[in-house]
């Protein structure tokens, strides 16, 4: 290349160039906001997209995994010379095959691919069988002898506090304690000084998960030049390829290559690296043959990963008018048997509470405890969704008790944009006041609140409010390191086709289509004729994953910066050839021209031509790092994100006053979602959204059937199918009025931020609002079901207070806090009676 | 050898014959998923809970994963390999792109062989039908929405009129 290197003239990585900023007008772009179709949108429609599980080899094994039938247990002996003897075996794997421990976070490596001395979980592996047949793996796992010595098994958040022996894990805070944060923002005894009405409230919200469609598969193949790949049902390649290298040791990294396959829906539940995943691949190298494994459904339900119950109390000092002066909040979470993202769940539990409204002095505390439950881990909304229907529900409670408008009281609060919350976070764009006001004037919000009309069948009509933000992704990575979060690299063909390279993963949300349209709009192209190459770890750039609602804003910004090098190569070549000075050539419609002359051009594959004769072959790279936070205390690192997206709903739905049945006909939901890259898909999400929030508010949730058996304790997922574990269909669906609000970010590529986590968390609140504004009582318990429902108007018709909820806290001693000056206190985001940390030991 | 735990057996798959060895007890999704390599049809529970499984024999839409394939000889299958005419989608397949009705896809095949028995039967099929005959194929991406707008879409293009989305399908209100 003759060119200076292009990196030196935008070193600042991931800034767009003017042309490209994110307030550029509706008008000027042609792919951006459109309604085009998806990059692989035919594949999808024709049952042609090739799930993990629609893979196979030539001489593929299949594998099962015998799965303890125990919740807490010492595992004494296990014998597998039965299941050996079975026609077909081919191989089997215990413990001691995989003795290296692995998880997702740094500090929390504590799975185990097959258990080897204890389990954790009903649910917990501890053989793998694999086998010419389906079949005979299943028939193998039967005859495998295993002698458990049980536990005492920790059942809940209140065992977990009451228990500290048995200790699920020998690592923690203490007991069964897995994490302990205690974080005050500001002063809060001032704060409820200067308070003119003071409330405390509990909540509970119940574990629900994911329930991708498709279960987890996954495909190994250890070659015979000792390469290992991995076909998986993975939104996190490259964190899988980390947990792969370092259990398979001494497999050098680079011999192990993974690839995502499009997931079949994730909502964060393929985020974590899974046994099933860890064993086929140490089974294909101990037999030399592909193996694939498919979980079933029940499997999944073992998997889980999903919402963490939590237990919470709020103290809320606010106003007359209602403005928040204070705010102590508690969370316990029960983490399930391992540690998986739990450490950031617990920090997500009080992080973005000040990101919504402004928080004068905050004061959280937040602690997650082990049971012996499948593992909790990031759902759509991970950690922020508990806490949020909490605040809101608080919130509405607090209007009700000052007889304010709950959604001007909202409006009265909300945090400014571009400014620094108590805990440090930088907020940016902000549309929620636009999101409130699309709602309230939609659903009539001002007239038909606290009507309680009657509907034709005798139910009583009631509507709700609830408002959300949500991150751009994580500001931090999950290994503590200078590289970008996102790379990109484009190839460009001599036929004018554009290959995108890129680790992201598309799970369903369009990842792979936002790289398409990012790139095609700054380099005139049509998107839908481009090559999309992700997520393998051998061919493309690292992408940390589609978690977190980061893919748009970081892969996007790479993508950005990749388009942008190439222009200006080809920018180049096509101004020497035409004659025309770089800055007046535009490309668009597949052509590079003349602005002022727009007949003088060349195709956009000419203009490849003309620039690989110039300069030779043409390849460009981006990647992106997202600013710097500002927190710098201890826990600051959760929370940070280079932008929020913001939501605020009206949920209408009409109670039956005898039974406490209720249906939702009808919700209305505003997204601030910086700019929509596509319309109809930002709105797919959004919907999504809703639909799946709806089925946390009303139903989903993670039971656990408690018997005793002989003196024994039998502690069991309830209802691990999808017939029993109950979700929305198309007959609950209500329908949704949605408002696309564009507040583009300067952090966003053309201003976009995240769509399509934000919305559900509102929905869980607005809901338990409207049923108050309908019937007067309360449940502050998700889900909201019918019998809880009922139990609080039987109460109101006692005359006792018509509410549903927990009532207290187990006590935990949280030890001093960490104490942080917020910045309208001159504070620097540091905690000044923090002890100095070790920078290398923390790492 | 002849294998006496086995059954060869020639389906008609999508107005094709295809001759098949299997084992007496799969089910059809077996079958064609990994007897015939016909993936399109997805699982999600192999339990008759979820619908993605779903196929048409003799034009009516049946759960896969229910039906042992011997019980399929004889019978004409269908299934989303056979729902495009060559290059052309199906128009329901035209409208679940247009709309973004497919957004991962997985439940996709199902629902698309569920709708099209259902346009078979009623060509103009209200919100509620659309509800009701949808209602035993799960999604947990789109929130259905999206899938009952590309059913009317489809549905109203295959009845040769010339329909728009609505404005607030793709664009929001
Ligand atoms: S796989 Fe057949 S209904 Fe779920
Ligand atoms: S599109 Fe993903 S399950 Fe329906």
């Amino acid at each position: 290349m003759v060119l200076d290197d292009p990196r030196l003239a935008d070193a600042a990585a991931g800034q767009a160039s003017a042309k490209w900023r994110h307030d550029v007008k509706k008008e000027d772009l042609r792919v951006i906001g459109t309604a085009i179709r998806k990059v692989d949108a035919r594949s999808k429609v024709s049952g042609l997209t090739r799930f993990a599980d629609d893979l196979s080899l030539p001489r593929m094994i299949y594998m099962k995994l015998l799965r303890s039938t125990q919740a807490h247990a010492r595992i004494k002996r296990v014998d597998v010379s039965k299941a050996k003897a079975v026609p077909g075996v081919k191989g089997i794997l215990t413990g001691e095959d995989l003795p290296t421990p692995f998880g997702i976070l740094p500090v929390s490596q504590d799975e185990h691919a097959l258990c080897p001395d204890k389990v954790r979980f009903v649910g917990d592996p501890v053989v793998a069988i694999a086998a010419l047949t389906e079949d005979a793996a299943w028939d193998a796992c039967r005859l495998v002898e295993v002698d458990y010595e049980p536990l005492h098994t920790i059942g809940s958040i209140k065992e977990a506090v009451e228990h500290e022996e048995p200790r699920i894990h020998d690592y923690g805070v203490r007991g069964n304690i897995h994490r302990l944060e205690n974080l005050e923002f500001g002063d809060l005894a001032a704060g409820f000084a200067a308070s003119d009405h003071i409330r405390e409230d509990t909540f509970f919200f119940e574990g629900n998960t994911h329930l991708p469609m498709e279960q987890h598969a996954s495909l190994a193949h250890f070659d015979k030049d000792g390469k290992l790949t991995i076909w998986s049902s993975t939104q996190t390649p490259h964190y899988l390829h980390k947990a792969l290298a370092r259990v398979l040791h001494p497999l050098p990294a680079h011999h192990i290559r993974v690839i995502a396959c499009p997931n079949g829906g994730g909502f964060g539940g393929k985020s974590d690296p899974f046994n099933h995943e860890i064993c086929a691949a140490k089974m294909s190298m101990l037999t030399g043959r592909p193996v694939k494994i498919s979980l079933t459904r029940e499997e999944v339900f073992f998997c889980h990963r999903g919402r963490h119950p939590v237990l919470m109390h709020a103290r809320i000092g606010v106003s007359k008018t209602g403005r928040i002066k204070a705010l102590d909040f508690h969370s316990l979470l029960d983490g399930g048997a391992y540690g998986s993202y739990g450490t950031a769940s617990t920090f997500y539990t009080g992080a973005l509470q000040t990101v919504t409204y402004a928080v004068e002095n905050y004061h959280f505390r937040g602690a997650r405890l082990f049971t012996n439950k499948a593992p909790c881990g990031p759902k759509r909304g991970h950690g922020t969704v508990q806490p949020r229907f909490a605040l809101e529900v608080q919130l509405d409670k607090i209007a009700c008790d000052l007889k304010l408008d709950p959604a001007q009281m909202r409006i009265d609060n909300l945090a400014p944009r571009d400014s620094l919350t108590a805990n440090f976070l930088q907020i940016g764009s902000m549309g929620l006041m636009q999101c409130i006001n699309k709602v309230v004037d939609g659903s009539g919000w001002k007239t038909r609140r606290g009507l309680q009309e009657r509907t034709a069948d005798g139910r009583i009509r009631g509507l709700g409010i609830a408002c959300s933000s949500y991150l751009s992704g994580a500001g931090l990575p999950i290994y503590w390191n200078g590289m970008p979060h996102s790379g990109v690299q484009l190839k460009l063909d001599r036929s004018g086709l554009v290959t995108v390279f890129c680790g992201s993963t598309d799970i369903g949300q369009g990842s792979d289509s936002v790289l398409t349209w990012i790139i095609a709009e700054v380099l005139g192209i049509d998107p839908l004729g481009m090559r999309v190459v992700t997520s393998d770890t051998d061919l493309t750039p690292v992408d940390l994953g589609s978690y977190s609602s980061r893919v748009t804003v970081m892969t996007g910004n790479a993508a950005m910066q990749a388009a942008e090098r190439a222009r200006e190569i080809l920018a180049k070549g096509a101004s020497e050839q035409l004659q025309v000075p770089v800055a007046r050539l535009t490309f668009a419609d597949a052509r590079v021209f003349d602005s002022e002359n727009p007949d003088k051009g060349m195709s956009f594959a000419d203009a490849v031509i003309a620039a690989e004769s110039r300069f030779g072959t043409i390849g460009t790279v981006g990647s992106y790092t997202p600013p710097k936070s500002a927190a710098k205390f201890r826990g600051g690192g959760v929370g940070p994100s280079p932008s929020y997206s913001y939501s605020a709903t009206v949920v209408e739905v009409e109670v039956d006053p005898e039974t406490g049945i209720y249906r939702v006909p009808k919700v209305w939901m505003a997204h601030d979602i910086g700019r929509a890259l596509n319309a109809a898909v930002a709105m797919g999400q959004i919907e999504g959204s809703v639909y799946m929030g709806l089925g946390e508010a009303m139903m989903e949730e993670m039971a656990y059937r408690d018997r005793s058996h002989k003196g024994h304790r039998i502690f069991v997922h309830k209802i691990p199918s999808l017939l029993e574990y109950k979700s929305p269909s198309t007959m609950e669906m209500p329908e949704v009025v949605t408002y696309v609000v564009e507040d583009p970010d300067k952090n966003g590529p053309f201003g976009a931020k995240e769509v399509g986590q934000g919305p559900l968390l509102p929905i869980m609140p607005a809901v338990a609002n409207a049923i108050f504004d309908a019937v007067g009582v309360r449940v502050d318990e998700v889900p909201i079901t019918p019998e809880k429902v009922f139990a609080a108007l039987v109460q109101k018709r006692a005359g006792k207070v018509g509410r549903y909820g927990p009532d207290e806290l187990p006590p935990v001693n949280f030890g001093d806090s960490l104490k942080i000056k917020t910045p309208w206190q001159g504070g620097d985001g540091t905690a000044w009676n923090e002890p100095k940390r070790d920078k290398k030991a923390a790492r | 050898m002849i294998d006496p735990g086995k059954v060869l057996a020639t389906f008609c798959i999508n107005g094709e014959e295809q001759a098949c060895a299997f084992v007496s007890h799969r089910t059809l999704l077996e079958v064609l998923r990994e007897d015939l390599q016909l993936t399109g049809t997805k699982h999600g529970c192999e339990l008759g809970e979820c619908g993605a499984c779903t196929v048409q024999i003799n034009g009516v839409p049946v759960l896969s994963c229910l039906m042992l394939a011997v019980d399929a000889i004889g019978q004409q299958i269908r299934t989303v390999e056979g729902l495009a005419d060559g290059p052309a989608l199906h128009p329901l397949q035209d409208a679940f792109a247009d709309l973004g009705a497919a957004q991962c896809g997985y439940c996709t095949p199902g629902l698309l062989m569920t709708a099209e028995a259902l346009i078979a039967r009623d060509p103009c099929p209200s919100r509620e039908a659309i509800k009701q005959g949808l209602a035993g194929n799960l999604c947990r991406c789109t929130g259905y929405l999206k899938i009952f707008e590309a059913v009317e879409l489809a549905a109203a293009r295959m009845r040769g009129e010339n329909p728009v989305p609505k404005r607030e399908t793709i664009y929001g209100s």
